[in-house]
């Protein structure tokens, strides 16, 4: 649609957006600014280095004490931004960091007259994403609106889905690593459903006192699907392992970027802890501004030992339901605003937009097209003999878990395969900062290099050699042995040739060897090896090293 | 006043007729006398005209133009007429030169309700928080208008986002029927209605969410066709209870109103709510007199609703809408009485949805990206006071009441109840439809009222809908046409006919339409005010 109307649509024009734009501000005084023309900086999540939660860092040992006796209850509401290519209700592109609004139209902007028209896309990631959370899917679900007034909300209220969700009661499967205890857990998904999101208002960098505050639209419309967690976690790392696992699903299912600094990914967790034993809940908290999945398991911790210690301290009343912030910078949880009573968003259906209808042949054959998932590949290579650290390394990243399988099903060992991508290949990535996707090295080469090692063609030693410059520039494992003559030489004759001159030229060591010095087996093989250029059979040369040193003249 | 100034020179062309002046109560079959010759057409008229080469756009324009000039002071239509009408006109005159083929509404003139965009040309909704307001796209209606040929006057006078049904509720000026200057046009589409009756445009477009095409033409006596319920595409009319407003047409004919419907109508993908059912071409429906057999409506079922004629509804009324079911027997047509249960649960059902959907549609209007921003402290004052002082006291109180109607704990007893009533009209009226092929009740239960008569009482005003406002909830097409006139006024006041048919079945109500009016005698429909304008 923004094709046709943006054409017409010139902001200023028509004195459209004149008012807000061009008033003089006042000190003081509280404006919004419609900003179209100028570039601001946007105000990105501070990375702090983890450091530990402070409750923790003082008398560690007596809360632990405290701890044992409470026990968390979390569930975590996930709004994974869509990555399609229009807005969810008009033809505006959702592109991340397109120029202050310049992706808008009336009806992203909600212009008088302007209605949305649903974006199909929406709904195939919605099936996509609540099948692969083993979710019942409505087949007749609609869209509600949810009504605020904030200045980032165009129209005034939020297009989403009340009490019909496209999906609702599945679970996710996923395993905690090692070094958190490890551990197999299954986590009840409550719903999933379809939703648009807001704009963004933010503090105009103007200098003076006035509360002036720029508003950007470009992000306004941009479909969500929100997830909504039971609350069946009970630890911050359970509840971060939660959430990386919607990012692993959001990916394998292309549904998402599943970035959390570009806000792709988006976590709030409620939370509420009581005492062992105890069957009823306690007063549920909940905390925004989680930025990283580390900032998730160290709030959580957090916020449990803060409702601990009040607990402990008989101050449990002043645990109260509210909404709290994840100070990154200070480690800790604030009062963002406390609640009183529940919100009214006076819910009620959009009368704009028709019912979703699924047909079952329509879910068929998007259950048909999902890829395989992290659960799956998981139990997949676990069964192939991998240890759960090389299940999880491998499964986590989709395109790292893709290149693993394009390499196996070259007919790789698998271990040897695991070994070589979790280490240098990994450690190469690291240290160049790339993704496996910009490696040069084809997984058919790798394949290649694998089995030319083991069946001696190159030694392993050649092999981690040109691993790297296969890495970085590509080309084949044969080209570069035949270029660089590495075949590996396990003619005994030759190798004996080259061990009775070393053995020869180096008549002193020799006769040191032979009073006793048996060390000096090492030299005499570090200067065969380097007479060959390394590519002696090591088995070999030492066997022949070691017959003629010991030979009786 | 208006006898002083000069006369334009081209109005002889225009299909007007001096009305009888006569006090009595007129109505459809009482008079037996036919001197006056049935309606004609502006649009099919002004076209013969055009192709003829007897006239040129230009001028036909400036003939409306003038009567514009000369009527307006007192009847306030318009709240904005274009600059560019005449420039259009030349466009069209043009193209007449060089031969090339005109669209169906080539030269039409049309006034276009001002809660319907027009890009680049104010679009208020009658209200202060849109004032000087210029969308940056055409609604598709207007759009389709434009591709036709047709050429949009200017933006008609109406009830601040289409809240009211007199037309004083604009936050601008209050417009005076043409019958009669101290009284009501009806509203909300008052000045689309008003305008039409008194020549200043051939045809106009309207909305209708509860009767505010229907109850206008009643009292201004011209026809107003409100279509189905996805019929015209809304995308462009600015909301006020999505699930129930519609575009619709005015025009001094069945004909002008059939033709403007079928070149707005159609699916629209900018509107999930327009139907992909098939626009009939309903031009063949418009036949001339000469071709009308001795009863051409034999055989039609019509049904005249029980409910509708019982108490509250004035005598007058009454008596016309009888004499109409009447004339329609006399023209062939099988007239039974129908009962609809429901009818009386319609209106507070109405305006529990409407108000609860304006109370949603009407929260955009916020002055942060567009409309006047009113500079305050904080957030909520900003809010507070950009609304506070942009919207006017009957649309502030349908907010409130929507905004109660859908709170928690609320919802249950008054929207979700009102929505189940709904259900119960909707199955009502289809059962009526299963056996008639139209129904007929009277479009108001009065014809038009002083000006500041129901203002200060609500309550009353909102009954004045009962007559239209189930057939919003029911979804369905309904066309307000005059037949007849009650005592009031210089020269008597007219009063509708409601026809109501079955969904997506605008040609039969056009086609009857179309042979009442052409044979209705005794009565034309011509407000007094034009016997003044030549």
């Amino acid at each position: 649609m923004s094709t046709t109307l943006l054409r017409t649509f010139q902001p200023n024009q028509f004195s459209l957006l004149g008012t807000s734009l061009l008033r003089r501000r006042r000190s003081n005084n509280f404006t919004v600014r419609f900003c179209g023309s100028q570039t601001t900086t946007t105000h990105e999540a501070k990375q702090s280095s983890p450091t530990r939660v402070a409750p923790k860092n003082h008398k560690s040992n007596k809360l632990d004490e405290i701890l044992r006796d409470y026990e968390a209850v979390i569930g975590i509401e996930t709004h994974v931004q869509l990555s399609t290519l229009t807005k969810a209700f008009c033809s505006c592109s959702n592109n991340y960091g397109s120029y202050p609004n310049t992706s808008i139209c009336p009806v992203c902007m909600g212009l008088p007259g302007a209605l949305p028209v649903l974006n199909s896309k929406v709904v195939e990631f919605g099936v996509r994403l609540g099948l692969a959370l083993n979710c019942d899917l409505s087949l007749k679900s609609k869209f509600d609106r949810k009504q605020y007034f904030y200045p980032d909300l165009p129209k005034g209220y939020q297009i989403s889905q009340f009490d019909i969700p496209i999906a609702s009661g599945g679970y996710v499967d996923l395993d905690i690593p090692l070094e958190f205890g490890g551990g197999h857990r299954r986590f009840g998904i409550t719903r999933v459903h379809m939703e648009e999101d807001a704009g963004k208002l933010l503090h105009s960098d103007t200098g003076d006192y006035s509360q002036a505050w720029n508003l950007y639209l470009n992000r306004a419309g941009v479909p969500l699907l929100e997830i909504v967690s039971e609350p069946d976690m009970r630890s911050g790392i359970e509840a971060a392992e939660y959430a990386c696992e919607m990012q692993r699903i959001a990916r394998y299912l292309g549904v998402s970027n599943g970035n959390m600094q570009e806000g792709s990914l988006r976590c709030d967790v409620n939370i509420s802890i009581r005492p062992i034993g105890q069957a009823e809940f306690g007063t549920k908290v909940e905390i925004k501004n989680l930025n990283a999945f580390s900032a998730i398991s160290r709030a959580i911790d957090y916020e449990i030992s803060r409702q601990a210690l009040l607990y402990n301290q008989g101050k449990a009343d002043q645990i109260v339901t509210e909404t709290r912030l994840w100070e990154e910078g200070a480690q800790k949880t604030v009062t963002m605003r406390k609640k009183e009573g529940l919100a009214d968003y006076r819910y009620f259906p959009e009368p704009d937009l028709p019912e979703v209808i699924l047909t079952k042949e329509y879910v068929d054959s998007i259950r048909a097209s999902l890829p395989e998932l992290p659960e799956a590949k998981r139990r997949r290579y676990e069964a192939t003999g991998l240890g759960m650290q090389d299940v999880l390394f491998l499964a986590n990243d989709f395109s790292v878990a893709e290149y693993f399988d394009a390499v196996i099903g070259k007919g790789a060992e698998v271990k040897l395969t695991a070994n070589w991508i979790m280490s240098d290949i990994a450690a190469y990535l690291k240290n160049e900062k790339l993704s496996i996707n910009d490696i040069k090295l084809t997984p058919h080469e790798l394949a290649e290099l694998i089995a030319t090692i083991k069946d001696g063609t190159i030694s392993g030693k050649i092999g981690k050699e040109i691993l790297f410059e296969l890495l970085a520039k590509g080309g084949t494992v044969k080209g570069m042995i035949k270029a660089k003559d590495l075949v590996q030489i396990t003619d005994p004759v030759e190798i004996e040739k080259m061990v009775i001159q070393v053995v020869s030229e180096n008549p002193k060591q020799l006769e040191q060897y032979r009073s006793g010095k048996t060390k000096l087996q090492g030299y005499f093989a570090g200067q065969v090896m380097k007479m060959s250029k390394g590519k002696a059979n090591p088995g070999l040369l030492n066997k022949i090293l070691l017959e003629k040193l010991n030979a009786k003249d | 006043m208006l006898s002083t100034l000069q006369p334009p020179r081209s109005l002889s062309l225009l299909p007007l007729r001096r009305f009888r002046n006569s006090k009595t109560i007129v109505s459809a079959a009482s008079s037996t006398t036919s001197v006056i010759s049935p309606p004609q057409s502006q649009i099919l008229t002004s076209r013969r005209s055009l192709l003829s080469g007897e006239t040129t756009a230009v001028e036909i324009a400036k003939s409306y133009l003038s009567r514009i000039r000369l009527t307006e002071p007192q009847l306030k239509c318009f709240l904005h007429v274009s600059e560019n009408v005449l420039k259009d006109a030349q466009v069209t005159d043009q193209r007449i030169a060089k031969g090339e083929e005109l669209g169906p509404l080539a030269g039409v003139l049309i006034g276009v309700k001002d809660n319907i965009c027009t890009q680049g040309m104010p679009s208020t909704a009658a209200s202060r928080i849109l004032e000087h307001y210029r969308p940056p796209f055409d609604a598709t209606a207007v759009k389709k208008i434009k591709e036709l040929g047709g050429i949009v006057v200017g933006k008609t006078n109406m009830d601040e986002f289409g809240m009211g049904s007199t037309t004083e509720a604009s936050a601008f000026q209050v417009t005076a029927n043409p019958w009669d200057l101290s009284r009501v046009p009806g509203g909300s589409s008052g000045g689309s209605a008003a305008a039409v009756a008194a020549r200043q445009c051939m045809v106009s477009l309207g909305s209708d969410t509860g009767g505010s095409v229907r109850q206008p033409a009643s009292f201004c006596g011209v026809v107003g066709l409100k279509p189905t319920y996805g019929r015209v595409s809304r995308f462009g009319l600015m909301a006020y209870a999505s699930s129930l407003d519609v575009i619709g047409c005015f025009g001094s004919t069945v004909a002008d109103a059939g033709m403007l419907l079928h070149a707005i109508s159609g699916y629209d993908r900018f509107d999930s709510t327009s139907s992909k059912q098939d626009v009939p071409e309903f031009q063949s429906q418009f036949l001339s007199m000469d071709h009308f057999e001795s009863k051409p409506l034999n055989g039609v079922k019509v049904g005249i609703i029980r409910e509708t004629l019982e108490d509250g509804v004035d005598s007058g009324v009454r008596s016309a809408t009888q004499e109409a079911a009447s004339h329609l027997e006399a023209l062939g047509c099988v007239l039974t009485e129908v009962s609809l249960p429901s009818f009386s649960l319609g209106l507070p059902a109405y305006y529990v949805i409407a108000s609860s959907e304006s109370s949603s549609n009407l929260s955009r209007y916020d002055g942060v990206r567009y409309g006047n921003q009113v500079v305050a402290e904080e957030l909520n004052k900003l809010y507070e006071c950009s609304r506070g002082e942009g919207f006017g006291g009957e649309v502030k109180m349908r907010i409130l009441m929507g905004t109660y109607a859908l709170s928690a704990g609320y919802y249950d007893a008054y929207y979700k109840r009102a929505q189940q009533v709904r259900t119960l009209i909707r199955k009502d009226f289809k059962a009526a439809l299963e056996q008639n092929d139209i129904l007929i009740s009277p479009a108001a239960p009065s014809a038009a009222y002083k000006i500041g008569e129901k203002k200060d009482d609500p309550l009353a005003m909102y009954a004045g809908d009962i007559m239209t406002v189930n057939v919003n909830l029911a979804g369905l097409p309904a066309m307000v046409l005059p037949c007849g006139l009650v005592e009031g006024g210089p020269s008597g006041l007219p009063v509708g006919l409601q026809m109501i048919g079955a969904a997506f079945d605008e040609e039969k109500l056009l086609k009857v339409g179309h042979i009442f009016e052409q044979t209705l005698k005794g009565s034309s429909f011509v407000p007094p005010l034009l016997a003044n304008v030549p």
